[in-house]
């Protein structure tokens, strides 16, 4: 009964860093606001919850702004299970920036439609709180709550459009399997807790390897606990819920879901492979290694055949995750752990920018052509010359051309494969580097429509853009231009991210 | 105390559950597979608690079954939705989009 005399000990509050806390405070407060005004405010007045929210996400950026120039640079809170340390404040940051683009290319299709504005800004205030939490937890339990707290909100954004059955579809899809990823992500956290008897991360690392008298249930636990945040990273065999939730969803929630969700799950993976399973390299290193080479060339193949431009950039993004996993599987050899985390980041910053991108411009089109189809761009170029020149950067820089941010970003995962000098590494670079050829395929098809192809319907009256779609639309082009011109910029902030507490070989 | 008992009992639940999802075309009686599942994990955790004479386990089981409400709760939410629009709770149905 050793267990009651633990409970009875003397209670003691822990100790708050508010300085550490205060970018999760200052969205917290944010989406409170939203919520409650909501109830009060007049039909007509509701765009300015959308300003509340934008102002909500450029204020919460402060203190990230004055915690990374702070003298203490890693900060941890509730016995180590909570850490604020440079990876976090950068995601922190990528997080933010990229939930201030998602409220910008929302807010005027949300004041279109006749759906409620008040809960969109909410949920997504909601799960941008729950990917702030991501970063910085280090605990299988925290991992869990902040997982939770990021998706159940984005459960209910994909089926936000409750009398569009496609939306309903794309809502109850992402659901299922959402739940089923995490409660099998949980059998796996229980064995792991049950082998390790602790749920902190750092103590964790130093039971969990691919040997020793429990190494079976070790690699049952540290698969099922991979194949949860797969499923959040939408990587093959578990991305089947992805195309149909991005083209059933609003164009909006489909950017975030694409971008920040993603980027949320990739986190986790990340933290749980550098300050978790360090020494299990044996168990995730063979199996991620998988998952990234099927990830993409299924994710490629697939996309070539899709006419709906959302559907294909939906198999796009599932085969840019492939080559963010690509870096992590050869994380764990020696030489190639702290470039992996480095290009993983890069990888994360510059996909971010440029997807977001390309959703402004489906956006802006599809306000004017009220389509989805590829086709529909033909002869963009002719009546929006704006429009199609930044369709063209941005597929350009997806697909990897060097003077854009993808490149930057497809070279430094590439560096990271050859430096571990391993045959494994030698042969996931290959598959990549003909993934990276098959892809022009269908981003020079787009490329072709924008150029080439005449306009469908012969209507070529200009498309009149919102204020806060072309800012979105400025903010991406600058940045994918800018980390592509000058990667010092970009480089300079994945160096800097450095997990407290990892192993790194 | 008898471990294997309770680990073999949370292993036959989790089978269930995870055939109960990759076979039930019925969208509550996935929902409730999915509950078998996550009710497996906290019998898990609470044995290796007792086992190890810690309390993480305890208080992880906790918040599992409050995330688990929650979850539950926008589940039936959308399978209610579902039903309002297309007049069936079945999966299969859900077919708007291919490819």
């Amino acid at each position: 009964m050793q267990n009651l005399n633990l409970l009875s000990a003397q209670w003691v509050a822990p100790t708050v860093d508010y300085h550490g806390l205060a970018p999760e405070l200052v969205v917290a407060g944010g989406l409170c606001l939203v919520l409650i005004l909501d109830l009060f405010i007049d039909e007509r007045k509701k765009w300015l919850l959308s300003i509340i929210s934008s102002f909500t996400l450029l204020a919460a950026m402060i203190p990230v702004i004055t915690l990374a120039l702070s003298e203490t640079s890693v900060r941890s809170m509730f016995g180590d299970r909570y850490v604020v340390d440079n990876f976090s404040l950068v995601m922190k940051g990528v997080f933010l920036l990229a939930g201030y683009v998602v409220v910008l290319l929302s807010s005027s299709h949300v004041e279109e439609g006749e759906y409620w504005r008040g809960e969109y800004w909410f949920l997504l205030l909601s799960s941008l709180l729950g990917m702030l939490m991501m970063t910085s937890s280090r605990d299988l339990v925290s991992i869990f709550v902040a997982l939770e707290f990021l998706s159940i909100p984005a459960y209910m954004l994909a089926a936000w459009r409750k009398r569009d059955p496609k939306s309903n579809e794309a809502g109850v899809k992402y659901f299922m399997l959402g739940v089923f990823a995490s409660a099998v992500m949980l059998y796996g956290m229980s064995l792991l807790y049950g082998v390790t008897n602790s749920t902190l991360l750092v103590d964790i690392a130093a039971k969990t390897t691919a040997t020793g008298d429990f190494a079976a249930v070790q690699v049952l636990a540290v698969v099922f606990v991979i194949v949860g945040f797969a499923f959040k990273v939408s990587a093959v065999p578990f991305h089947t819920w992805a195309p149909d939730t991005y083209e059933g969803a609003p164009a909006p929630v489909t950017a975030f879901l694409s971008v920040a969700s993603k980027a949320a799950g990739f986190v986790a993976l990340v933290v749980l492979i550098y300050t978790a399973f360090p020494l299990a390299q044996d168990i995730w290193q063979p199996f991620i290694w998988v998952l990234s080479a099927l990830t993409m060339t299924v994710g490629n193949v697939l996309a070539l055949k899709q006419k709906n431009i959302v559907r294909m950039i939906a198999y796009s993004s599932i085969s840019q995750g492939g080559f963010v996993l690509m870096p992590l599987a050869v994380a764990g050899m020696a030489g190639s752990g702290s470039s992996a985390l480095r290009s993983v980041v890069l990888y994360m910053i510059i996909y971010a920018a440029t997807n977001l991108g390309v959703f402004g411009v489906i956006l802006a089109v599809s306000r004017k052509t009220r389509s989805g189809e590829v086709s529909s761009f033909g002869g963009l170029f002719s009546y929006a010359p704006t429009l199609g020149v930044l369709m063209t950067l941005f597929l350009a820089s997806l697909a990897g051309i060097p003077p854009l941010g993808g490149w930057i970003a497809k070279f430094a995962a590439f560096q990271s494969l050859l430096q571990s000098q391993s045959t494994w590494g030698y042969a996931l670079a290959i598959i990549g580097a003909v993934n990276s050829v098959i892809a022009f395929g269908y981003y020079g098809n787009v490329m072709r429509e924008i150029w080439m192809r005449p306009v469908p319907d012969g209507d070529t009256t200009p498309i009149q853009i919102p204020g806060s779609l072309s800012l979105a639309l400025g903010i991406t082009s600058v940045a994918t231009l800018t980390f592509g011109v000058l990667p010092g910029v970009a480089l300079h902030f994945a160096d800097l991210a450095e997990i407290a507490g990892a192993i790194i070989r | 105390m008898f471990v294997n008992q309770f680990l073999f009992l949370a292993a036959v639940l989790f089978c269930i559950g995870v055939y109960g999802v990759v076979a039930r075309k019925n969208a509550v009686l996935m929902l409730m597979s999915i509950e078998i599942i996550l009710n497996s994990v906290n019998i898990n955790l609470l044995t290796f608690a007792l086992r190890n004479g810690s309390t993480d386990g305890h208080v992880f089981a906790l918040y599992i079954i409050a995330v688990a409400a929650a979850e539950v709760g926008v589940g039936l939410g959308l399978v209610l939705l579902v039903y309002r629009n297309k007049k069936t709770i079945s999966v299969d149905d859900l077919s708007e989009m291919r490819g």
